[in-house]
């Protein structure tokens, strides 16, 4: 009897036998679906034609593969679904392309497609078409995945940046940085340890709890370059400044010391399970009070500005600073 | 975070601020310099001045030790790194400053040279036993605080028998630098620099004490607050200055009690005393050559000398003119006087050390410049 392989070698992304057995034991057993046919290249998926269809598109190639909190795997689901949930839509098909490094160990793309397959289920989107590539040794980080989504937006919902009016409050869902500081620590560059995890999730439900609010103008998840990078994004859209309060801002207490430790600020790491949301002043305590169940940690932020300006931090000292924009990749400080 | 937010509490910083415009007499000005970038990023970050009378001015010292490190130190690093075909590990906020012809260690790594960022001297001791077939060099800079950690690298690398790790020793004296702004024409003849007083660095002062800073406050008649890196640290040195100003005293004080001794850590200083000796004179970016001011390794270590071991040679170089770095870091100018600040030199895009490190006075500045002076 032949030995069952144990890692991915390049005839698994031949096109042969190889291929369609992994594709078949791997993909299609943790991803099965109704609509799911891997002998096809296409999937026929209904569509009830009632609304707006929206689609997305990410490539995942985070390191390392599996984190506290997560992995590459449950990270190409919720990448992609919360782009689409942040744009008023409800996700609904996914298509898959995975790039497999030569000498990747099977358990561990087992590990990623079944967390894959628990992320989807939970987002309730079907992965309904796919691709696999092999690559040859140090040509990916190990795996990387491409996901596409496709949602439906309902008649009726329409979230414009253009409705941003001054006054307007800023709501996070709840602490940020988290998965950006998991996943430095777990590359354990610092010799740091902790037991940070990342906020790797759907935001779905937060997202559509905020969509019941009347005076909801604006969503978005504040992933690389966290959540100043959404601010300033927010600046530009709106031509307006935007000011944040320090001490409204949720950090968990591991975070900040991370980033005290290495000189970094948790508001220009990534989240990857958060909504920002722009809603009108009169609305933001019922924004609140909706997404309390799906985000108890969301707080209210800050405002829009009445002229156009920077990003201003209010510091918990009463002073003010201005945050800038991220333009390089953080390098830790000396002392 | 316990131990940091009680340090940065709202209502004590605005109660510390109030105080500080009660005692402030507005019949005259105070020109405070905090030494340490430390303090520096402190103080932009928690938005500091926003909470100062106008009469109280901070001026920024050198305390940067990525800021004050001679262009042509970091052109010899360069080179080792290029020409040498060593490893050399390096603290991350060096490798994006300028060298001579605008080159620098994150484009020389973008080259093909091997450079690894570090964060503490132990990794870099542990790379040389990983690749006993390459030279690993340590780039070694900085003030009192990060000196007792390179001689223990060097004192564990003998220990070990290593026979492939050197270190590329810049480490310098916070003390000097002190004395050679004091003394500077800037300060004594011209008046173009005024101090009333000094913050002292916190970190440098766990490790070298506060007795060091009895000389300035006796000698030249400045008081001296060796403060903590924190807000509420850097508003109760400053109160404790304007006291002292008031009333005419300059002495020597201590508000970090939590972390510095008059006599400081002896067991790092006596360390440090046996690994390195004083160099006759070292070139500092700003000041210029300062007698007494840097470290070498001693002879008894000198297969661990990078400068012994390699060939590395120093060549003139010329500041780019339109920087003004050097009257930045003598406190002369504020980056907001320099021609290219936030146009042509900026974080992304450096031309000056300032501008680098975020206890660099120029990235300060940029990094959280108040609306006011932005």
């Amino acid at each position: 009897m032949e030995k069952p392989d144990t890692h991915i070698g390049l005839a698994h992304g031949n096109g042969g036998r190889l291929m369609r057995q992994l594709i078949n034991d791997v993909f299609a057993r943790h991803l099965g679906n109704p609509h799911l046919d891997t002998s096809l290249d296409s999937a026929f998926v209904p569509f009830d034609g009632n609304g707006t269809l929206a689609i997305t598109t990410d490539g995942f190639t985070v390191q390392p593969l599996e984190y506290p909190g997560g992995n590459i795997g449950s990270l190409a689901i919720h990448g992609t679904v919360n782009d689409l949930a942040v744009a008023g839509a409800r996700p609904r098909y996914l298509s898959l392309n995975a790039f497999i490094e030569e000498g990747t160990e099977l358990a561990l793309l087992e590990r990623l497609v079944e967390a894959m397959a628990e992320a989807a289920r939970d987002s309730g989107v079907e992965i309904v078409t796919g691709d696999t590539k092999v690559v040859g040794r140090g040509e990916c980080g190990g795996v990387f995945f491409a996901t596409t989504g496709v949602g439906v937006r309902e008649p009726g919902v329409e979230l414009d940046s253009r409705s941003i009016r001054p006054g307007d409050r800023i709501l996070v869902s709840g602490p940020v940085g988290d998965h950006g500081a998991a996943v430095m620590l777990a590359r354990g560059e610092f010799g740091l340890t902790g037991d940070l995890a990342s906020d790797s999730a759907s935001v779905i439900p937060v997202a559509r709890a905020l969509m019941g609010i009347e005076g909801l103008r604006f969503m978005r998840d504040p992933t690389r370059g966290g959540l100043a990078t959404v601010a300033h994004e927010l600046t530009r859209l709106s031509g307006r400044g935007v000011r944040l309060l320090e001490e409204a801002i949720p950090v968990r207490d591991a975070v900040a010391s991370v980033c005290e430790v290495l000189g970094f600020d948790p508001l220009y790491l990534a989240c990857e399970g958060r909504v920002v949301a722009v809603v009108a002043a009169e609305a933001a305590e019922a924004a609140l009070a909706a997404v309390s169940e799906a985000a108890p940690d969301a707080r209210l932020i800050g405002t829009i500005e009445d002229e156009p300006g920077p990003v201003v931090m209010e510091t918990g000292l009463g002073g003010e600073r201005i945050l800038d924009e991220l333009e390089d990749d953080p390098l830790p400080r000396i002392c | 975070m316990r131990y940091v937010s009680e340090f940065r509490d709202g209502r004590t910083g605005r109660g510390l601020a109030e105080l500080i415009r009660r005692r402030a007499d507005p019949e005259r000005k105070y020109h405070l310099m905090e030494f340490c970038g430390g303090h520096t990023h402190a103080v932009f970050r928690h938005g500091l001045p926003d909470l100062l009378p106008e009469n109280v001015e901070l001026v920024h010292g050198p305390g940067c030790p990525v800021c004050v490190l001679a262009i042509s130190r970091l052109d010899q690093a360069i080179e080792l790194a290029t020409e040498n075909d060593v490893i050399l590990a390096s603290y991350g906020d060096m490798l994006r400053v300028p060298g001579s012809r605008r080159r620098s260690l994150l484009k020389a790594r973008s080259q093909g040279a091997d450079i690894r960022i570090i964060q503490s001297t132990a990794e870099a001791v542990e790379l040389a036993r990983a690749h006993p077939e390459r030279e690993v060099v340590l780039f070694a800079i900085g003030f009192e605080t990060t000196t007792p950690p390179t001689a223990l690298a060097i004192r564990e690398a003998a220990a070990l028998g290593l026979k492939n790790f050197s270190v590329l020793c810049n480490h310098v004296l916070t003390p000097s630098a002190i004395q050679s702004i004091l003394d500077s024409p800037d300060v004594r003849e011209l008046g173009r620099v005024r101090v009333d007083g000094f913050i002292g660095p916190s970190h440098v002062s766990t490790i070298i004490g506060s007795r060091p800073y009895e000389f300035f406050a006796e000698e030249y008649q400045k008081p001296v607050v060796i403060s903590g890196f924190e807000p509420l640290d850097v508003l109760a040195g400053i109160a404790m200055l304007i006291d002292q100003l008031n009333e005419g005293r300059a002495e020597v004080e201590n508000q970090f009690v939590r972390g510095v001794s008059r006599a400081g850590n002896v067991k790092a200083q006596k360390l440090v005393a046996e690994t390195f000796e004083l160099r006759p004179e070292f070139e500092w970016r700003g000041l210029g050559n300062v007698p007494y001011s840097g470290l070498r390794i001693k002879t008894e270590f000198a297969e661990y000398d990078a400068e012994r071991r390699f060939r590395v040679t120093e060549k003139p170089v010329r500041e780019n003119k339109a920087c003004e770095c050097p009257a930045i870091i003598r406190g002369v100018k504020k980056p907001t006087d320099c021609k290219i600040f936030g146009t042509v030199c900026t974080p992304r895009n450096p031309i000056g050390s300032c501008m680098v490190s975020s206890e660099g006075a120029c990235a300060a500045y940029y990094r959280y410049r108040h609306r006011r002076a932005g």
